[in-house]
């Protein structure tokens, strides 16, 4: 290879090679990111369309109305003790699966809900759950009073759970296939008992496809409104029922568009964060 | 090995070497042509140690209190390898072992001692049980029966984290995620060791494998040969009674496999720890062990000193598994002679035999010797040289004798040599199997192929 002569041929070379995934970042990372940047700037003119001025005000008034913090504080909290049931469920369940003689048909088993699209599932969920549910006949065929179950805030959690695990399974086990497992009878070989052998020699191992998991997971459970709006009735509001109230029936986008930004900035504090302990190395993990 | 001369470029009329079928023949030729006769160069142990040099004092602190009794080994009729003394104490005794897989017995009532001190091979073709039985050393496996003796303690259904033992993986099983020096410190780690003695003998252990300066590496950046030296620092660091080896040279290229061989007896014989060795290369296990028991089907086909298993196979299947043997039935005629398809030959005077009894000679393809005229020598006998194969370091001959073939291997001397002679295709030559080389074996080829 000669190297490039001129300016002009060596930017030929850049588009050529760093070019179209630059240009497919910034159509559809970059741009629109930055409309909605400006767009959580403005303010909402008589009609709902963004007029100016410009300024802080929509994040003030977001930060300011302890409503808002309250749903955000809840978003967090029900995505984060979601993604803490999924990682609970999960993590046995890709060692399983990769430990399995018959980890093909598994998998496909954690794929299937895939076929069917997300909105007829979370309704499916509300055929388990409703008065009449397959939940409350099981509760009654023990003589039990039927319970209210939908809407309510179990419901979304179950539905959420049931929802990501896949998103959490999948990147975990492919870091846990990839585990050589004479490691563990090395470790063992070395005096450490079996518990010790696991955390040591084998949960470090894990740990990228963990965080992967976990962000793969939290992340759309955090910004979530479909399941709180079928499962959670007007109980749970999350941020994304937020978000879509503001750009749907309130027509105030310059609101919404804050509080996705609000929503944006949370998580790459989070993976900032996490980038922060790990080092630089962490983030190449998950890549 | 520094014997071969430059030699001139072969015809290649004489590069036409055909494949041999064993099947078709009565002498039945082993596989797994590695050339024994390497062993020479190596066996004699004068090779300085290149890559484990043995730090000053780490002797004292690997075996601290004793000196070990020292005693010679048993009286054989051939002696250990380098003539070396071994302790009297037993490290690893196997009473009666049998592990079944499903309905296969992987390990059939293997009972064996392993000496203080002695670098011990188990050797055999794959799925002969012998990774089963060090697993069950190791602790990694429990025996359905039998009992497993480390250090005369009764160890068989004791976990591999209390045994003191350790092993050194085939694949190495380094942590991917540790440094070099973490990995090398997991089993001091584990023994709640102070921190301060923990990285004085990671220091230690990274002089012995000869990488001082490669703590903070991970071990994913290293190459092959030093991934098993950290491997076997990670294991001797621990100060084991036994160290256990399975197949740790498999993974590297022939080269630097010839030279750890070397440094790993060396460093053996230093330490004076017990190794266990398990591999399926018949040519490892000569240069390096004190003794070999060589395995086939969960059972052991013979268990000696590492040139009687060479020089007296008491096994067809022994005989075919290391090196090379022609392997003749025969027929007692008399105490001391035997007929056989090829003619009637004189034995030794050790063999006795009741005449009638059916019996296999075998002799070594290097112990056959070839003469143009016609010597003065018992066994006697004219074959026609049917094939050359040109190895490099030896000429083997592939001779025809009433329709059955024999293989005889000459050293590749210089051709000015006295009593040197080469012969070619189609040449009538008088073929001598001396009587002390003819090996009887008792029972018959059923069975003996090691790669059936």
């Amino acid at each position: 290879m000669r190297e490039a002569a001129t300016p002009w041929e060596r930017l030929r070379q850049m588009l050529l090679t760093v070019g179209p995934g630059a240009l497919w970042l910034g159509l559809f990372v970059l741009i629109p990111t930055l409309i909605m940047l400006v767009a959580s700037l403005m303010s909402r003119g008589s009609l709902g369309q963004l007029v100016p001025p410009l300024g802080l005000h929509n994040y003030l008034r977001f930060f300011s109305d302890p409503l808002f913090v309250e749903i955000i504080g809840r978003s967090l909290w029900i995505g984060f003790w979601s993604t803490v049931f999924i990682m609970l469920l999960g993590y046995p369940l890709a060692f399983y699966i990769a430990q399995s003689r018959h980890k093909e048909v598994l998998l496909l088993l954690v794929v299937i809900p895939f076929f069917t699209n997300f909105l007829i599932r979370v309704y499916a969920w509300i055929v388990v759950f409703q008065k009449e549910g397959l939940l409350n006949g099981l509760i009654t065929a023990f003589g039990l009073p039927p319970a209210e179950l939908l809407p309510s805030t179990l419901a979304v959690y179950v539905a959420t759970v049931y929802t990501y695990l896949p998103f959490f399974v999948l990147p975990l086990y492919a870091a846990v296939e990839r585990i050589d497992w004479s490691q563990l009878e090395a470790a063992y070989d070395l005096g450490a008992r079996p518990i010790r052998a696991f955390w040591e020699a084998i949960f470090p191992q894990t740990v990228p496809g963990l965080f992967a998991g976990f962000l793969l997971v939290f992340i759309p459970a955090v910004g979530t409104f479909v399941i709180a709006d079928l499962l959670g009735g007007g109980k749970v509001t999350l941020i994304g029922n937020l978000i879509q109230l503001q750009f749907g029936s309130a027509q105030n986008w310059a609101f919404g568009s804050a509080a996705s930004m609000v929503l944006m900035a949370m998580v790459l504090l989070g993976l900032w964060l996490y980038a922060r302990t790990q080092g630089e190395r962490g983030l190449d993990k998950l890549v | 090995m520094t014997l071969n001369h430059v030699r001139l470029p072969i015809p290649p009329s004489r590069l036409r070497a055909k494949r041999i079928l064993a099947s078709s023949a009565l002498f039945v030729k082993g596989y797994g042509r590695a050339a024994i006769h390497l062993g020479s160069g190596y066996r004699a142990g004068s090779s300085p140690a290149r890559i484990f040099p043995i730090p000053e004092g780490f002797k004292k602190l690997l075996t601290g209190q004793a000196t070990r009794k020292l005693c010679p080994v048993e009286p054989t009729l051939f002696r250990s390898r380098r003539d070396r003394k071994l302790g009297e104490n037993v490290a690893v005794r196997l009473e009666g072992i049998t592990k079944r897989f499903g309905e296969q017995k992987a390990v059939d009532n293997v009972s064996l001692e392993i000496r203080d001190g002695e670098f011990f091979s188990l050797l055999g073709p794959s799925g002969c049980g012998k990774t089963t039985l060090l697993r069950m050393i190791a602790g990694f496996d429990t025996p359905d029966e039998g009992r497993v003796i480390i250090g005369g303690k009764d160890m068989t259904g004791v976990p591999p984290y209390l045994r003191p033992v350790n092993t050194v993986f085939q694949n190495y099983a380094l942590f991917p995620h540790m440094t070099v020096e973490q990995n090398i410190a997991f089993g001091l780690r584990m023994k709640k060791m102070p921190k301060d003695e923990i990285a004085r003998r990671v220091q230690w252990a990274l002089e012995l494998i000869n990488l001082p300066g490669y703590e903070k590496r991970r071990t994913d950046q290293m190459s092959g040969g030093q991934r098993q030296r950290i491997a076997l620092a990670r294991a001797l660091v621990n100060e084991p009674e036994v160290l256990l080896l399975d197949e740790p040279l498999s993974a590297l290229d022939l080269k630097l496999r010839q030279e750890l061989r070397v440094d790993l007896m060396n460093l053996q014989e230093r330490l004076g720890i017990t190794f266990i060795f398990v591999t399926h290369d018949q040519e490892e296990a000569l240069v390096m062990s004190d003794r070999i028991a060589v395995m086939n089907k969960g059972r052991i086909e013979q268990l000696g000193p590492t040139e009687e298993i060479y020089e007296l196979p008491k096994t067809a299947f022994v005989a075919r598994f290391i090196g090379d043997s022609n392997l003749i039935p025969a027929q007692a005629l008399e105490p001391r002679r035997v007929r056989t398809p090829i003619g009637e030959f004189v034995l030794d005077d050790e063999d006795a035999l009741t005449p009638g009894q059916q019996v296999l000679l075998s002799i070594r393809p290097e112990k056959i010797r070839l003469f143009r005229e016609k010597p003065s020598l018992p066994n006697v006998f004219r074959a026609t040289v049917d094939d050359i194969i040109y190895t490099g370091s030896e000429n083997q001959y592939v001779l025809r004798v009433d329709g059955q073939r024999l293989m005889c291997d000459t050293l590749n001397q210089d051709i000015q040599e006295p009593g040197h002679e080469e012969f070619t295709y189609e040449e009538e030559v008088w073929v001598a199997l001396t009587p002390e080389k003819l090996v009887v074996i008792q029972g018959g080829l059923e069975g003996s192929n090691p790669y059936a």
